[in-house]
């Protein structure tokens, strides 16, 4: 059994059919990669895996999305419990506006969950496997908002562990950062893989092909090509992958 | 039986929604209270002849007809100061004050003019029209109370409906050759106009409602005869209805002509906001108010 | 061009101007009208009175000149047509000719009198002490709690409870709006789908167009009878039904700012909450509601400003009486309400005319403060 699957994924913004067929499966502690021009569908396609666009009117999905086996769109599934197992980081840092603690404290909160001393282990232990605890240790109490943007967004991805998902969805984790919080979120992400399958969606090539085992090229709409992140970059069997990639066009 | 956390989310949700959603059809149910009792009582009065004939026995009986024109001559008379100066000072504002602290300081200034009562340009008004500049009390005095009352309205809306235009098109007036003012006048303002005409309709919707600044720079308790020129007074609307309920001569018998006044009164406004609402859907781009 | 760009500053430098010019003048003359003079004996060790002092002796609550620093003696109250108590109609003259001797002489001869009368009344060799009054103290003013304008000899200007009044009424107003108003913007904005809100906010923005009259009507007819039935009131007219209509009155403004506010949380906010496994309700109480907190309070006192000048609603419903509310079932006055009632009577250039216009200075300042804190308020936010 994968991690992931999707099985004829096809998406409509209302008239417009911006997921075309897409069949893919990820392994569990692996990390993939979706690249493509602007426009292609990565971010939808990302958001299938926490039901992020049923908060879109006017959004029509066929085909299966299979997390651990088990279809997310079935009508059993609770879309709260979901994505307590899928965790997202989004493009630009966006912490709440409370404190550091508090922050990554939410989704614990949300959840039902009281117990003082249970919800302070595990914001201790996120923020260590997110590599901020050294620089935020003293000042938990302070504004998110006081943070760098890196900072920033390795604390929104301390919150999105400390519900201790499985899976882990990062859109352009990193494009929104200087090179060095850059290099820090892709350490993490290396390190973050023991624990977590992870889907990453990027514009950077160099990124891709640093952090990733497999790649998954869309254009259109359409997958246009999956493997392994090697072989993608060294002898994609596709003309337009060869292309995007030598940089040729997107 | 133990509930899980997620069903006692979704109870808490569903709960939580319907108080909303019930809260909030209160407010609209008040509105509708409100409207549907005036519209009730009010539409037994109205004929052709309470339109247009004048009061009669102590306004007991008759029609409203000087009130009316009244409002009308306060309408026309505010919108023929307000508009050319509250669009020219929009103009100014946005298309040739810089971004330094003369702006900052007039769209203050604008600001603040929108949040005096309207009893304080009543004030106002009487101190400096009709004492100061011995209008007495007429049209004129009042036109003008009302005119800088709806100023700021005016301003914003054009503002508004100014920042709509995009700039590629005073790029490619400027770039042929024309002048600042030329682009404005042939190009911006043209396109603006509709939403401009959105903001003058909200102001006679406000203006024909307003009170406290006619009380003592124009409005006549009782005056059956329609006015002879700008420095006459006149009656009108809603100091009518207000005389009518409050210090009429006989205030029970005068009670449908009052059901009758105030229905005239909301249809006149809300035709107004109806008709800015539409405008305001059919050119697109909407103005905010506030 | 650049005229008209200052009308709007102009006007507001006028309106501060004339408001304040007549508005000031109060406190640079005594209570007693121009024209009139009080007067008392020779011997009478009193150098000066003030408003509430003259007020307290002509109704007889002050009955000795000792209270005022003055020897020990009986005060004995005179007015003009008080003279027939002294002397006989001949002695005036037929023409009243003789009155202002007279008036001169019985001053003279009553150590303990005090006299109030017109100054054209004041002969030439007086033989009484015209006492220097006091001018109107702006404590005086604020503080004062009788508000009789009329009042002879000494009006009395206490505001006092004309700004508890419409403080009053307006954190009525704002108590009962608030939370509906609120509930109204969330729906509004988080909870209604498109087509219910494409329906109700326009609907909700015409309930701000109806005019303060019809509102002021609909008060009198409906709401003052339902109060007056449902508690028992001697007259409906009370603080609390000029509350409700305010709160009526307030609600578009309340709604449609602290909805703008609500709207602006950016969508990456919601998002997140969402992503965690939080409900629809649990990102709107715990994360759109706190981070649209400072455009809700900006809301709350725009809406107090707005409620605190309105006039006509409340001129008719809360039943105007100038005293020191000690509940929301009674008879209030505001500010707004007490110029809108009283201008038309008040002579202009006289001290009642005067008094009016430093009302309409102090609700001038309060809603101008108002609005500047809420839009101080909703920058601040807008820079973190
Ligand atoms: N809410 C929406 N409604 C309608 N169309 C949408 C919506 N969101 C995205 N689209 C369209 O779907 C297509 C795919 O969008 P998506 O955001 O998935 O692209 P992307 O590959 O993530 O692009 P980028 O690299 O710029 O983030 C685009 O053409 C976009 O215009
Ligand atoms: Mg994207």
């Amino acid at each position: 059994m994968h991690k992931i699957e999707t099985k004829e994924i096809n998406l409509h913004y209302g008239n417009f059919h911006a997921l075309k067929g897409i069949n893919l499966v990820a392994k569990e502690n692996t990390v993939t990669a979706l690249i493509g021009p602007s426009g292609c569908g990565k971010s939808t396609y990302l958001r299938l895996f926490n039901r992020m666009n049923d908060l879109i009117d006017n959004v029509e999905i066929s085909g299966q999305v299979l997390v651990d086996g088990e279809d997310i769109y079935g009508r059993k599934v609770q879309v709260d419990d979901l994505r307590k197992k899928v965790g997202m980081v989004f493009q630009k840092p966006n912490p709440f506006p409370k404190s550091i603690y508090e922050n990554v404290a939410y989704g614990l909160r949300v959840n039902g969950i009281n117990d003082k001393k249970f919800i302070e282990e595990r914001v201790v232990s996120s923020l260590e496997q997110a590599a901020l605890w050294e620089e935020v240790k003293d000042k938990l109490n302070k504004s998110a908002f006081e943070l760098s943007g890196g900072q920033q967004q390795r604390l929104c991805i301390a919150r999105a562990l400390a519900v201790q998902p499985s899976v882990l969805l990062m859109d352009e984790p990193a494009s929104a950062l200087d090179p060095l919080s850059t290099s820090k979120i892709e350490e993490l992400i290396h390190t973050l893989k023991k624990d977590y399958t992870i889907i990453i969606v990027t514009h950077n090539m160099q990124q891709a092909g640093r952090v990733s085992d497999y790649t998954a090229f869309f254009y259109m709409g359409t997958l246009v090509e999956f493997n392994e992140t090697k072989i993608i970059f060294t002898n994609p069997k596709n003309i337009q992958t060869q292309n995007y990639i030598t940089g040729r066009f997107g | 039986m133990k509930i899980s956390i997620n069903q006692r989310k979704r109870y808490t949700q569903n709960i939580a929604f319907w108080i909303f959603r019930l809260l909030s059809f209160m407010v609209v149910a008040i509105l509708f209270i409100i409207l549907c009792f005036l519209i009730y009582n009010g539409i037994k009065v109205i004929s052709w002849d309470f339109l247009t004939q004048m009061p009669e026995d102590g306004m007991t009986k008759g029609g409203i007809y000087p009130a009316i024109i009244g409002t009308l001559c306060l309408i026309a008379g505010s919108m023929v100061f307000a508009f050319p100066v509250g669009v020219l000072s929009a103009i100014y504002m946005n298309e040739y004050a810089s971004d330094g602290w003369i702006k900052k300081l007039l769209n203050q200034m604008t600001s603040n003019l929108a949040g005096i009562p309207s009893i304080v340009f009543g004030l106002f008004g009487m101190a400096l029209f009709v004492n100061k500049f011995g209008f007495g009390d007429s049209i004129l005095a009042g036109s003008l109370t009302l005119g800088l009352m709806v100023l700021p309205v005016i301003i914003r809306t054009t503002e508004e409906a100014l920042k709509a235009v995009n700039d590629t098109f005073r790029h490619a007036s400027l770039a042929l050759g024309s002048s600042k003012w030329q682009t404005t006048r042939r190009v911006v303002l043209p396109m603006a106009f509709p939403n401009i005409i959105t903001g003058v309709i909200l102001s006679i919707g406000r203006v024909s409602g307003e009170t406290a600044p006619i009380l003592f720079t124009v409005a006549a308790y009782f005056l059956p005869r329609l006015p002879h020129g700008i420095f006459d007074q006149v009656m009108a609307l809603p100091y009518h209805l207000y005389v009518i309920i409050t210090s009429g001569t006989n205030i029970e018998e005068s009670r449908p002509i009052a059901y009758g006044t105030a229905l005239v009164l909301i249809t006149i406004v809300l035709i107004m906001n109806l008709i800015a609402n539409a405008f305001r859907r059919y050119f697109g781009k909407k103005v905010k108010m506030n | 061009m650049r005229i008209s760009a200052l009308v709007t500053s102009i006007t507001i430098i006028m309106i501060v101007f004339f408001l304040f010019r007549e508005g000031v003048g109060i406190f640079k003359s005594p209570s007693v009208e121009k024209g009139y003079v009080i007067a008392v004996n020779k011997s009478n060790a009193v150098e000066t009175l003030n408003s509430t002092q003259l007020k307290n002796i002509y109704d007889q609550e002050i009955t000795n000149w000792k209270t005022l620093g003055g020897k020990s003696q009986e005060i004995t109250v005179f007015r003009v047509e008080d003279i027939t108590n002294y002397y006989s109609e001949e002695e005036l003259g037929a023409n009243m000719e003789y009155l202002p001797a007279k008036i001169s002489e019985v001053l003279a001869k009553t150590p303990g009198m005090i006299a109030f009368f017109p100054s054209t009344y004041l002969v030439k060799n007086f033989k009484g002490k015209v006492l220097p009054l006091k001018n109107i103290s702006v404590a005086n003013f604020l503080g004062g709690t009788e508000w009789f304008p009329t009042a002879q000899p000494s009006a009395q200007f206490g505001a006092w409870p004309l700004i508890l009044g419409t403080l009053y009424v307006s954190l009525i107003a704002i108590l009962l709006a608030l939370p509906l108003g609120l509930a109204t913007a969330v729906y509004l904005a988080e909870i209604a789908d498109k087509r219910t809100r494409n329906f109700l906010k326009p609907v909700i923005e015409l309930l701000a167009g109806i005019p303060s009259v019809v509102y002021g009507f609909f008060g009198l007819v409906v709401i003052v009878p339902i109060l007056k039935n449902t508690f028992h009131l001697d007259s409906g007219q009370s603080g609390l039904a000029g509350g409700i209509l305010l709160a009526i009155m307030a609600l578009p403004t309340i709604i449609t700012v602290s909805e703008d506010a609500l709207h602006n949380t950016p969508n990456a906010m919601r998002e997140a909450s969402l992503a965690m496994g939080a409900s629809k309700w649990q990102t709107i109480c715990r994360i759109v509601v706190p981070y649209s907190s400072s455009g809700i309070t900006a809301a709350a006192i725009l809406g107090i400003g707005r409620a605190m000048g309105e006039t006509m609603a409340v001129l008719m419903v809360t039943g105007n009486a100038a005293v020191v509310p000690h509940s929301i079932f009674e008879p209030l006055r505001t500010i707004p309400a007490t110029i809108a009632a009283e201008l038309g009577e008040a002579p202009q250039g006289g001290l009642h005319y005067q008094a009016l216009f430093t009302l309409g200075c102090i609700l001038f300042i309060m809603t101008v403060s108002a609005n500047l804190m809420a839009g101080y308020i909703s920058k601040k936010k807008r820079l973190a």
